[in-house]
C-alpha cells in the first residue's frame, strides 16, 4: 500500500530536484542564445576595427587631392579612387535602373495578374535564379551579352552597360521575390473596398496595393542594390576593368569601367603587404562599407517611419 | 404586383473546392426597403452580396447558374460595365477599409476614378455622403486627416459615406456593424432609415436582433438554401418553417 502511493505521487524532494533540473537548462540554453548574440555583434566590430586599422593609412598618408582625382595608377603610386566610384557608380545605378521597374512589374504580374497555377510555376523558377552562382552570369555575359552589345556599335563588347545587365539579373529574384511577398501580405479587404467602388484592377493596384506595400517594396529595391554593389565577380568578367573616368557624353554606359569590387579582387593578390598600395585597397573596403550601411539605415528610416506611423494610426 | 429593383432567379454557385454555397435562390428585392439577408455562418449570404456587383468575378474556378436581374437588366450579361455596375450597387464589408490617404481622399476617390473632377460637385457630395452616414459633426474640420486615425466605428461609416458618395442605387452592407460598439451600432442603424427613402438597402446583419430592428423584408438562408422570404413583420413573429423559428428563438445557431 505505501510503496503503491510513493510511486504515484513523487516525494516533495524529488520534484524539487526535477525543477532545479529544468531551472539550469534554461539557464544554459538562454545563455547560449545570448552568446551566439553577442558573438555577431562582436565580429562584425572586430571586422570593422581591422578595416580602419589596415585602410585607415591610406586615408592619412595619401593627399586628399590625390585620393580623390581622377587618376587611379598604382604602381606610380597614384591613388585616386574617383575612377572606381564612378564606375561603381554607373553600373549599379544602371542596373538599379533596369533591376527595379523590370521587378516590380514583374512581382506585380505574379502577385495580382497571374491565375494561381501560372504563379506556383514562375515563383520557384525566379527563387531558383537567386541561386545561380553569380560567375555563371559573369560567363553569360561574356559570351553572350558582349558579343551583342559589340555588334550594336560600342568599342568593345565590355562596358559599364553589359555590368549593369547582369547586375540587374542577379538582383530581380531578391526584388522580385521580396515585392511579391509584400504584395500579398496586403489585406485582401483592401482590394474588395477599392474594387467596390468602381476601381478597374489596375486602379487599385497603382492607388491602393502598392501604397500599401510601399514598405516592403522598399525592402526589396535596398537589398536588391545593396546585392549590385557588393557584387564583384560577375562584374569583374564584363565591365572591361579600364580604371579611367569614362567621357562625359550620351554614350557613357557603353564604355568600360572598373568598380571599387573588381579594383579589390584584381590587386589584392599582387601587392606587397603592408604596403600603401595595400592600405589603399582596404580604403576601397571602408568606403564600400560605408555606402553599404548608408543604404541600409536610409532603407531602415523609410521603413521605420512608415511602420510608426502605421502603429500610431492602430491600422 | 411592384416592380421589384432586384430579381435574382434560381441561380447556383459552386466554389472550386466544390462547396456548393447557394442552390436555387429565388428572390425578388423591392426598391426602397432595407432587405436583411440572415442565416448562421457559412449559409451563402456573403457569397450572394459578392455576386450582386460581381466582386465574385475575382474568385477563380467557380461554377454559375442562373440570372440576377437589376432594374431588369442581366449583372452576368457581357456588355455589361463592371466598374459602373459596382458604383451602382456599392457595398460596404464587415471589415472597414479606409484607403491610404485624407478622409475627403476616401470619400472622393471613387468619385474622380468615375470621372467627377469639378471641385464643388466632389465637395457638395463629400458633405452630403458624410450627413447621410451621420460622421459629418465629428470629422468637418478635419477632413484632411489620415482615414486611419478614425476610431473603429468611423473608419466604418467613413466606409459607408463612400459608398454613398458615388449616389448608387443600391446599397450593400455585409455585417457592417460587426467590430462597432452598441452606440455606434445605433447611430448606423438610424442611419439606414433615413437611407432607404433614396436607396435600396440589401444587408446583413450582425445578429436575429438587429435583423429583426431594421428589416423590411427579411430572407432566411441555411447551408445555400433560402429557407423562408416575406415582411419582417411577420418573418420575425410567426414564422412558417420550423427551421426559421428555430434560429430566430436561439434553438439553434
Amino acid at each position: 500500500m505505501t510503496t503503491n502511493s510513493s510511486v504515484t505521487a513523487p516525494t516533495p524532494a524529488a520534484a524539487q530536484e526535477k525543477g532545479q533540473r529544468i531551472h539550469i537548462g534554461e539557464w544554459i540554453i538562454e545563455n547560449l542564445i545570448r552568446l551566439a548574440g553577442l558573438s555577431t555583434v562582436l565580429i562584425v566590430g572586430l571586422i570593422f576595427l581591422f578595416l580602419v586599422r589596415e585602410g585607415g593609412p591610406a586615408f592619412l598618408d595619401i593627399p586628399l587631392r590625390q585620393l580623390f582625382g581622377s587618376r587611379w595608377y598604382p604602381i606610380e603610386g597614384i591613388f585616386g579612387l574617383l575612377p572606381l566610384l564612378v564606375g561603381s557608380l554607373i553600373v549599379t545605378v544602371g542596373a538599379v535602373v533596369i533591376a527595379v521597374p523590370l521587378g516590380l512589374i514583374c512581382a506585380i504580374y505574379l502577385g495580382e495578374i497571374a491565375p494561381t497555377w501560372q504563379r506556383e510555376i514562375l515563383k520557384p523558377l525566379i527563387e531558383m535564379l537567386a541561386g545561380i552562382p553569380s560567375i555563371v552570369l559573369g560567363f553569360l555575359g561574356w559570351v553572350v551579352l558582349a558579343p551583342l552589345i559589340q555588334n550594336a556599335g560600342a568599342a568593345t563588347g565590355l562596358t559599364a552597360f553589359t555590368g549593369a545587365i547582369i547586375l540587374a539579373y542577379m538582383s530581380l529574384p531578391t526584388i522580385i521575390s521580396i515585392s511579391e511577398d509584400a504584395l500579398y501580405a496586403v489585406p485582401k479587404e483592401y482590394r474588395d473596398g477599392a474594387l467596390a467602388i468602381g476601381a478597374t484592377q489596375w486602379q487599385t493596384i497603382w492607388r491602393v496595393v502598392l501604397p500599401a506595400a510601399r514598405s516592403g517594396i522598399v525592402i526589396a529595391v535596398m537589398l536588391g542594390i545593396g546585392r549590385a554593389i557588393g557584387e564583384t565577380m560577375a562584374v569583374m568578367m564584363v565591365t572591361g576593368n579600364a580604371a579611367n573616368i569614362p567621357a562625359l557624353s550620351s554614350g557613357v554606359i557603353f564604355q568600360p569601367v572598373r568598380t571599387m569590387t573588381a579594383t579589390i579582387a584584381a590587386e589584392m593578390g599582387e601587392v606587397a603587404q603592408g604596403s600603401l598600395h595595400y592600405n589603399t585597397l582596404f580604403g576601397i573596403g571602408i568606403v564600400l562599407f560605408v555606402i553599404t550601411f548608408a543604404i541600409n539605415s536610409l532603407a531602415g528610416r523609410i521603413v521605420g517611419t512608415r511602420g510608426a506611423r502605421r502603429t500610431g494610426a492602430k491600422l | 404586383m411592384i416592380q421589384s429593383k432586384i430579381s435574382i432567379q434560381h441561380l447556383y454557385y459552386t466554389y472550386e473546392d466544390g462547396i456548393e454555397a447557394l442552390r436555387d435562390i429565388s428572390l425578388e428585392i423591392p426598391a426602397n426597403e432595407i432587405f436583411v439577408l440572415f442565416g448562421p455562418a457559412r449559409s451563402g449570404k456573403s457569397t450572394l452580396l459578392r455576386l450582386l456587383n460581381r466582386l465574385s468575378d475575382l474568385d477563380e474556378g467557380t461554377a454559375r447558374q442562373g440570372t440576377i436581374l437589376v432594374d431588369g437588366q442581366d449583372v452576368f450579361d457581357r456588355s455589361v460595365n463592371v466598374s459602373n455596375l459596382r458604383r451602382r450597387i456599392s457595398m460596404v464589408f464587415a471589415m472597414p477599409t479606409p484607403l491610404p490617404g485624407s478622409i475627403y481622399d476616401n470619400l472622393t476617390y471613387g468619385l474622380k476614378m468615375a470621372g467627377i473632377r469639378e471641385r464643388g460637385e466632389l465637395d457638395r457630395r463629400v458633405e452630403q455622403s458624410l450627413k447621410q452616414s451621420a460622421l459629418w459633426d465629428e470629422v468637418k474640420d478635419r477632413l484632411g486627416a489620415s482615414a486611419f486615425a478614425l476610431s473603429g466605428g468611423q473608419k466604418q461609416r467613413l466606409c459607408i459615406a463612400r459608398s454613398l458618395a458615388l449616389e448608387p442605387d443600391v446599397v450593400v452592407l455585409d455585417n457592417p456593424t460587426s467590430g462597432l460598439d452598441p452606440i455606434s451600432t445605433a447611430t448606423v442603424e438610424e442611419s439606414l432609415f433615413d437611407l432607404k427613402e433614396r436607396y435600396t438597402i440589401i444587408m446583413v446583419p450582425h445578429s436575429v436582433q438587429q435583423a429583426a430592428r431594421v428589416a423590411d423584408q427579411a430572407a432566411f438562408l441555411l447551408d445555400g438554401e433560402l429557407v423562408e422570404v416575406g415582411e419582417a413583420g411577420k418573418l420575425f413573429v410567426q414564422p412558417t418553417d420550423q427551421r426559421t423559428e428555430d434560429y430566430i428563438t436561439g434553438r439553434f445557431g
